[in-house]
């Protein structure tokens, strides 16, 4: 799959956003006044961030709204409704936290499970597709909430949590790659089902339909760097997980706690772009690619 | 809406014969013609006279070469296009709506003016049938021709989808996959017509149907070293220059 900068970046930081609105959420921690201000306007700016740089991708952003109407069967849908929901919520709390130094708590939690559900629905936009048997499963609503939290814990100066959190969500990650590699040759679709003429003998493909590339060639068959993706995975794991996690445990200062968040997001960035970069769609079968 | 209707009163779809498609890709030509001139937004084309040419088609015809255990390789034509599901994932995950399948003929359409440009139901088709037109920025399928197969300005005959009405091999055929009396039906019936990927459980209505077992050589004829013909050996001219070019 074509690894669109947009669609990392706004599932990363989006993701690190609502993960520290949950923590907000749930009270830990409950700031008030000028510290509320910066812990809420840091969450809004990476989740609104994201939501922003994920219109980018849009053929006719200016239509989105509608986007808000077929909640019933599109989980994309629900994204969009659940995520302004809990931006909503958050806000209000938010707005309590700052300005009157109230901690309206069923408002909070109600705000913080909101953002987490976002987090969710993010995540199976991408595990419903049966297309891509790469993602089509349950580590990967998993592996992005796990990742969230993980971050938001992090941002949220949750120190004890966030470093087994990491250590949760490095696990999950790595094994979100391992039985991701499997997934393709046990999903039963070849090019002997695609074309149905295995019955024949051995399919091969002769001849593409055009001299060129097309849509479906750029969006769904990207290999690029997938040659990389063993050392990239070794990046992304010990930036995510492995140096925060030391940074973690080492005594407690605010650079090394800045570091840590640096050090994790763009581990997590690296492992969104290889979730992008390897996942391979069934129709390349027909291109006799993957 | 994009929930899918329970049942639909018909299911239209294509009959595609790999026995008889000869991969001229004239369906091709015929439909981006069509689907440029009429309905919705124009098939782009991008660098269409440049180094690396690219365009929106909604029907693509691909070449497979079969080996089979034993005999020659057999190349098949495979024209694809959408196949109209009955359980559309690219209908279903739609956010605003604008990918829907009809009640009343079971046609798979984009309302252009509602399509944001997503590309999810692209990524959700397991056989790249939608295509996002890079000019226009909204997702372009196969409608069935949609505005040919109910258009009483045309002649009767056209009244088909364009890429069945150019086929010459008359490899593809048009009707009601969802009457088992139609004339379609009942050549899916004689030829066992398949489904394509159908472990990813979208119910296709169109239906392929595939290569017949090839003709065999009949054994040499026990009367064949008798009819081999026989080297009589140059005579006049040619025959003197024969011998004359041996002694030299």
């Amino acid at each position: 799959m074509h690894p669109a900068p947009s669609v990392i970046f706004f599932s990363t930081f989006s993701g690190l956003g609502f993960g520290l609105l949950f923590w907000l959420g749930l009270g830990w921690p409950s700031p008030t006044g000028l510290v509320a201000f910066v812990f809420f306007a840091i969450g809004y700016l990476l989740a609104v961030g994201g939501l922003i740089a994920s219109t980018f991708h849009l053929g006719h952003p200016e239509r989105a709204l509608k986007a808000f109407s077929q909640w019933k069967t599109s989980w994309l849908s629900r994204e969009a409704i659940c995520a302004v929901a809990a931006l909503i919520l958050m806000a209000i709390y938010g707005a309590g936290a700052v300005f009157a130094d109230q901690h309206w708590r069923v408002l909070g939690v109600i705000g913080g499970l909101l953002s987490l559900g976002t987090v969710f629905t993010t995540s199976m936009i991408y595990a419903q597709l049966k297309t891509v048997p790469r993602w089509h499963m349950p580590l990967t609503p998993l592996n992005f909430l796990s990742l969230s939290i993980a971050g938001g814990a992090l941002l949220a100066g949750q120190v004890t949590w966030a470093l087994w959190l990491i250590i949760l969500a490095g696990g999950i990650q790595l094994a979100t790659w391992i039985v991701g590699d499997g997934r393709f040759a046990t999903s039963e679709t070849t090019i002997a089902t695609a074309t149905q003429l295995g019955g024949i003998g051995q399919v091969r493909a002769f001849e593409p339909p055009h001299t060129g590339t097309n849509y479906l060639l750029r969006e769904f068959v990207y290999v690029i760097g997938r040659k990389h993706s063993f050392k990239l995975r070794l990046i992304a794991i010990v930036l995510m997980a492995a140096l925060p996690v030391t940074l973690l445990l080492m005594p407690f200062s605010h650079v090394a706690g800045g570091l840590a968040v640096l050090v994790h997001v763009a581990g997590v960035l690296t492992a969104r772009w290889l979730f992008f970069a390897q996942a391979e769609h069934v129709v390349g079968l027909y291109y006799g690619k993957r | 809406m994009t929930e899918l209707p329970k049942s639909t009163q018909k299911k239209l779809g294509l009959v595609i014969d790999l026995d008889t498609c000869v991969g001229c890709h004239a369906c091709v030509i015929s439909c981006k013609g069509w689907n440029t001139e009429n309905y919705g937004a124009p098939l782009s084309d991008q660098d269409a006279y440049g180094a690396d040419p690219s365009g929106t088609f909604l029907n693509r015809v691909h070449s497979y070469e079969i080996q089979p255990a034993e005999g020659a390789a057999q190349l098949i034509h495979f024209p694809k296009s959408c196949l109209h599901c009955e359980d559309a994932p690219c209908v279903t995950v739609c956010p605003t709506g604008a990918s829907y399948k009809r009640t009343e003929d079971g046609i798979v359409l984009v309302n252009e003016s509602d399509c944001i440009g997503c590309g999810l139901c692209a990524w959700a088709c397991p056989y790249g049938a939608r295509e996002m037109d890079q000019a226009a920025g909204v997702m372009k399928k196969c409608t069935l021709c949609v505005d040919r197969i109910y258009n009483d300005n045309l002649p009767e005959e056209d009244r088909i989808p364009v890429c069945v009405r150019t086929c010459p091999s008359g490899a593809r055929h048009f009707g009601d996959l969802g009457d088992p009396d139609s004339a379609v039906s009942q050549l899916v019936k004689e030829r066992g017509g398949v489904d394509l990927m159908p472990e990813q459980g979208t119910k296709p209505v169109n239906k392929y149907l595939p290569p017949r077992p090839k003709d065999r050589m009949p054994e040499i004829d026990v009367l064949a070293p008798f009819l081999a013909p026989v080297d009589q050996g140059a005579k006049g001219f040619l025959g003197w220059l024969d011998r004359t070019l041996d002694k030299l």
